[in-house]
């Protein structure tokens, strides 16, 4: 049983999916599947979490062929960790749908298509070779076409037009840069690969290559300036899957930069880490003026997405120990926290009808419990200590200035006010001034929403009060980056 | 419109068969020469897509009383229970077996769980190919 527990996170749900094909119009038994799948997955993930943490790196090549020849999959901490976050949300995304998503959605295949795409994100996260990140990343897109079109509204079928040609056009790049790596290396095992690049001391293609990496994955990551397809692509699809995707799909992307430019790329970090880190600020600068700039509160939340991306890789880029692991605290945070915005926003947008913040007002007076979490979890998303956003920030400023990147660490403190604005904007509009009509839920309705965004925010809150008992697993997280040789013997044994 | 396609239908009914006993030979023969599941799926799918041409959806439905969705969610669980049975075995996913056997009229023959796994694959490609063409071909 043991030596596949590593793949389990990634077989539960693609299991499940295929079984929820079967019926696809009992919509009681969806349900129930979709939660029991997500319920499995939880549990082999928390299984496989205290493995790690216990034993060290999980390693497992498939078909039993030798290491770097056949596809290794590969679970360390950081992915673990990705691993349990992603699934925790799927199982609030769910959760929330149930009010939600609508009898038609949920009769079109909707929990099959979270499920598979549920597979390729952790799969994505798990694999330990690059060709078969590129086949987990197509396996999670391909889920995401379906979710962001389901529906048919004349918005989705516009946008997803947009999303659907970003991305086959991301992808073709992805698989020419892998074939580019593979005529130089030789081989596509990722653990390989950081050895042969080692050996032949990084020359310039290699650095060209690295530079096309990051323009794939930050076609994905949406980093400046290639994030312009994302906010209005995931306006389009309704609150539960924009909360999915908005907490997922890009945390893959920045993952994979992560991954890569620890693994592969370390030799020539004058170039490539300084460009990612200019990127990086000017990802976060971007993404600034678009939160200040709507009246759209999926909008501002949207390109809070953006501004989290460029916070996680200029952690990423500082390559020392305390950046790192605050860049995994911050990519944790920044998954529960965003899930639960969407799922917050959702909620406001539900009972005032309309996204538009000029049209609200005055909710304080008619749902004070959904004001208050909603502040809390705004602060939470600022990094107001004690909350989540905090500590992983802290540790993301002291390694810019352990790196003596003084400016860009300025620029991480100045983006939390603006985040912190941005997001008080959406309360002061929304819950103050005066109250506008709207229509009340009843009770059973605004229960269904609430309950799992109260829920999702409990757990961001406890995520930043207990950050001193999390130490232990980012510092592991944070230590198979900066000392790759762990990972490579992990994969390759010995030697 | 009316066409007279006499001639499309007579061979039609000839051809199909030759086509799907042809899908048959190379889905076997993929074990050691070029073929496969993949192949095989392919030139199902395309036998059933020369029977929509010659006759039309409702007449092909009736005849092949087949829902195309179960069909692919049926070969994905083949392939993976094949997958999965390495798991019982606790040795790593994927991991295959094979061994020789003596079989009436075919004499000495490998059997291999590969060939589950294609016979997954394709389930899949036929119902996945099907599903898209119907998709589309019913959109009048």
């Amino acid at each position: 049983m043991m030596t596949n527990l590593l793949l389990f996170p990634i077989i539960i749900p693609f299991f499940f999916a295929m079984i929820l094909m079967l019926f696809p119009k009992k919509i009681y038994a969806q349900r129930v599947g979709a939660l029991l799948a997500l319920g499995s997955t939880l549990i082999a993930s928390v299984t496989l979490l205290y493995k790690v943490k216990t034993d060290g790196i999980q390693a497992i090549t498939l078909g039993s062929w030798p290491a770097p020849f056949g596809i290794s999959m590969v679970s360390d901490m950081l992915s673990i960790l990705l691993v349990l976050s992603s699934t925790v949300i799927a199982i609030f995304v769910v959760w929330y749908s149930f009010s939600s998503i609508g009898k038609a959605r949920e009769s079109f295949f909707y929990y099959p298509g979270i499920l598979f795409m549920l597979t390729g994100v952790n799969g994505a996260f798990t694999t330990g070779d690059i060709f078969n990140m590129f086949v987990f990343f197509e396996v999670l897109l391909m889920s995401s076409y379906l979710l962001i079109v389901l529906g048919g509204e004349k918005v989705q079928l516009r946008e997803s037009i947009k999303y659907i040609l970003v991305n086959v056009i991301s992808s073709a790049l992805f698989v020419i840069t892998v074939a580019y790596l593979y005529s130089v290396v030789g081989t596509l095992n990722m653990a390989d690969i950081s050895v042969k690049i080692a050996q032949i001391n990084q020359p310039g293609i290699i650095t060209v290559i690295a530079v096309l990496f990051l323009l794939v994955f930050g076609l994905k990551g949406a980093i400046f300036p290639l994030f312009f397809w994302l906010p209005s692509s995931y306006a389009a699809p309704p609150i539960p899957v924009l909360a999915l995707f908005g907490a997922l799909l890009t945390k893959v992307g920045v993952y994979a930069i992560m991954r890569t430019y620890t693994l592969f790329f370390t030799l020539d970090q004058s170039f490539t880490h300084e460009l990612l880190m200019i990127l990086s600020i000017l990802t976060i600068v971007a993404g600034c003026i678009g939160a200040l700039a709507y009246f759209d509160v999926k909008k501002i939340i949207i390109y809070n997405i953006i501004i989290a991306v460029g916070v996680i890789l200029f952690g990423a880029s500082q390559m020392n120990e305390a950046s790192l692991m605050g860049s995994v605290f911050y990519l944790i945070h920044d998954i529960l926290i965003k899930g639960a915005l969407f799922l917050l926003i959702g909620v406001i947008i539900a009972i005032t009808g309309t996204s538009d913040l000029r049209k609200m007002g005055g909710l304080i007076r008619s749902y004070p419990m959904l004001g208050w979490t909603y502040l809390i979890a705004a602060f939470g998303l600022a990094g107001i200590p004690p909350l989540s956003g905090f500590v992983g920030k802290l540790l993301i400023v002291q390694g810019g200035f352990e790196a003596e990147n003084l400016w860009g660490s300025i620029f991480i403190l100045a983006s939390s006010l603006v985040v912190l604005l941005s997001v008080m904007r959406i309360f002061i509009y929304a819950f103050w001034g005066e109250p506008v009509e709207i229509t009340l839920l009843t009770k059973k309705h605004y229960r269904g929403l609430f309950t799992p965004a109260l829920v999702l925010v409990g757990i961001s809150v406890l995520y930043g009060v207990g950050s001193e008992w999390l130490v232990p697993y980012m510092n592991d997280a944070a230590n198979v980056m900066i000392n790759p040789s762990q990972y490579i013997q992990a994969v390759l044994g010995g030697s | 419109m009316k066409t007279n396609d006499v001639i499309l239908q007579t061979t039609t009914k000839l051809i199909f068969f030759i086509i799907i006993l042809f899908s048959i030979h190379i889905f076997f023969a993929g074990h050691y020469a070029p073929g496969g599941g993949f192949v095989g799926g392919l030139l199902t799918a395309s036998g059933i897509v020369l029977l929509l041409l010659a006759y039309d959806i409702k007449t092909v439905s009736t005849a092949l009383p087949i829902n195309y969705t179960v069909m692919t969610a049926i070969g994905l669980l083949v392939a993976l229970a094949t997958a999965a049975g390495s798991i019982i075995f606790n040795v790593p996913f994927f991991t295959h077996a094979f061994d020789y056997f003596d079989l009436p009229l075919l004499g000495k023959q490998s059997l291999h769980t590969a060939m589950l796994f294609d016979t997954g694959v394709y389930l899949v490609v036929v119902g996945v190919t099907m599903t898209i063409i119907q998709s589309i071909g019913a959109d009048d």
